[in-house]
């Protein structure tokens, strides 16, 4: 048999599984949401009809759906440059030549990174419960009075954003390490000949080395955070007052509570629009500060 | 010459960060061995007063905790044998073997990468309901069964293997099946053991798929199980405690014993990349 043949072989099973569950879905996911695919078309396919943009005009004039739009902006706005912040930081400090036990504190500032999401979720709500949790408990100390954190339509996002920068800095602190690492000692040499104090060293070598990996890691980073759904899911169920809705939470109702699987679909080509703009955006700055 | 200072403000620092990642993890695991109701109570206990099981024997005698974790155990474990194999062989053929359409092929996967998987969600539904697999065990495993992620990962750990091993190998007459099986997979160990990790931890964590294919209790997960579990439970925390540990602890355990190969592909997935 021909090598050719052979290769093809070793490359089709894969190809085969990726195309038929994932590559297919897509492309008919684009087509349903030109559709009214809902709980009548699931019973007999003859009840879908096309309709062309009607979906897309229809959510741009729903209110739960901007204010999911919302939800989730607010999500990975404030989100996003806190994780990214512990995670430099902490790379940071665990490259420092005086710092002690590496391993270990590595080890320990990556764990929540592996663990369960839904798990940890059920976690934070007890520790931030109004009444008996630990976080009231220690602010009433430094005498705050108990705050309903997941009650208050507020303070209900920001806790969720504590729980997603908690569980996730350690993920991008290892790739900062990794790259702080392989920076050549004597680049930090002929600066410090220069007269360079610790934090000139950080402000004009580290942080311009780190650049191109500042710019992955936050491109991955965002497009993580667009798609929050197992918290709102598990410690608020979206509430109180919609306010932590998010716009993939707003697709599982529309999809899966409601069958409404055109407008869901809908939903997701529209989220995926947003991270290829938003990722666009960022290769475009990045790209501009080069040239400049 | 280093000040002391600095020293006792970086690693103070550490411990700081050290506190706040472990104490949540750490709390979960000593309020799951509380009595019922214990730990709602002012001030709020850090330690178990008198230590008991009973948590843990509720969720397995009587919340069906064990047909939980055997269905995250055997769900994961189909997922990555089946995924390894089939990711191993696609990413040592991108790398080594030459075929028409190698370029473009390699091109066009790495390229979907940034679909995000919820566009796919709804037609792979009806597409696995048409199937029969909707709330089926093979509803999870059949879409898991290959991954871009994981044929990049091996494409990146094979392109270094010299082509004079398979030259030399074909030389001697060894077929392309056996010179993968006996040279190729050794060599990739490093690599393959990082993507078993991955795609085992990725596999047990994984909620919104689970959740929406999975509807019988008796075949969901743990996470999906908790989720509900802890919607019908609100007020016994430690027994929802209990529950997050079972889930948490196997991962996280496994986690410990391989953290090198862990965080090796972790790297090579993302720095190399």
């Amino acid at each position: 048999m021909k090598l050719s043949v052979i290769a093809w072989g070793f490359v089709a099973p894969a190809i085969i599984v990726i195309g038929t569950f994932f590559v297919l879905p897509v492309f008919t996911g684009l087509a349903l949401s030109l559709t009214d695919f809902d709980i009548y078309a699931l019973a007999n396919l003859r009840n879908l009809r096309f309709v062309g943009l009607d979906n897309y005009l229809r959510l741009l004039r729903t209110p739960l759906f901007w204010q999911a739009l919302g939800n989730t902006f607010y999500f990975v706005v404030v989100g996003v440059p806190l994780s990214i912040g512990l995670s430099l930081g902490s790379a940071l400090l665990l490259h420092a030549r005086v710092a002690r036990f590496k391993p270990f504190f590595r080890t320990a500032l990556f764990a929540p990174v592996v663990t369960t999401l839904v798990a940890v979720a059920v976690v934070w709500r007890y520790l931030f419960q109004t009444r008996y949790g630990m976080v009231n408990y220690a602010l009433a100390h430094i005498g705050i009075d108990p705050i309903d954190w997941l009650g208050n339509p507020h303070l209900a996002m920001p806790t969720i954003i504590l729980l997603a920068a908690w569980k996730n800095f350690g993920y991008n602190m290892v790739i900062f390490l990794a790259n702080l690492q392989a920076i050549p000692e004597d680049v930090y040499e002929a600066a410090r000949i220069d007269g360079a104090s610790s934090f000139q060293q950080l402000l004009y070598v580290t942080l311009p080395m780190l650049k191109p990996t500042l710019l992955l890691v936050g491109i991955l980073t965002t497009a993580g955070y667009f798609q929050l759904f197992a918290e709102p899911y598990v410690m608020t169920q979206g509430g109180p007052l919609r306010s932590t809705v998010s716009v993939l939470y707003f697709m599982y109702e529309e999809g899966f509570k409601w069958w409404n699987f055109g407008t869901a679909s809908t939903v997701a080509v529209l989220l995926f629009g947003l991270i290829l703009a938003v990722t666009w955006g960022f290769m475009r700055i990045t790209k501009d500060e080069v040239n400049a | 010459m280093r000040p002391p200072l600095a020293s006792v403000i970086v690693n103070g620092l550490l411990v700081g960060l050290t506190i706040m990642s472990l104490f949540p993890l750490l709390w979960m695991l000593s309020v799951s061995f509380m009595q019922p109701g214990s730990a709602a109570t002012l001030p709020p206990p850090l330690l178990p007063e008198s230590p008991t099981f009973a948590n843990y024997r509720e969720l397995f005698e009587r919340g069906g905790m064990l047909r939980y974790l055997m269905n995250s155990l055997l769900l994961a474990t189909s997922v990555t044998l089946a995924s390894l194999l089939l990711n191993a062989m696609a990413g040592y053929a991108f790398a080594k073997l030459r075929f028409a359409g190698r370029q473009v092929m390699f091109k066009a996967l790495v390229g979907t990468v940034i679909i995000p998987g919820q566009v796919a969600m709804m037609p792979l539904f009806l597409m696995l309901k048409h199937m029969g697999l909707v709330n089926t065990y093979g509803g999870v495993i059949v879409p898991g069964l290959a991954g871009i992620f994981g044929i990049f990962l091996v494409r990146q750990y094979a392109l270094s293997i010299p082509d004079e091993l398979l030259e030399a190998a074909r030389m001697d007459g060894a077929g392309e099946l056996r010179i993968f099986a006996s040279i190729i997979v050794p060599l990739l160990g490093p690599i393959l053991a990082s993507l078993a990790l991955f795609t085992f931890l990725g596999s047990w964590n994984d909620f919104m798929w689970p959740l929406i294919v999975l509807t019988d209790a008796h075949l969901q997960t743990l996470p999906v199980a908790l989720a509900s579990l802890s919607r019908e439970h609100v007020q016994d925390s430690e027994l929802m405690m209990a529950g997050s540990v079972v889930t948490v602890l196997p991962v996280l355990v496994l986690f410990l014993a391989l953290q090198k190969y862990y965080i090796q592909g972790l790297l090579v997935g993302s720095v190399k990349g």
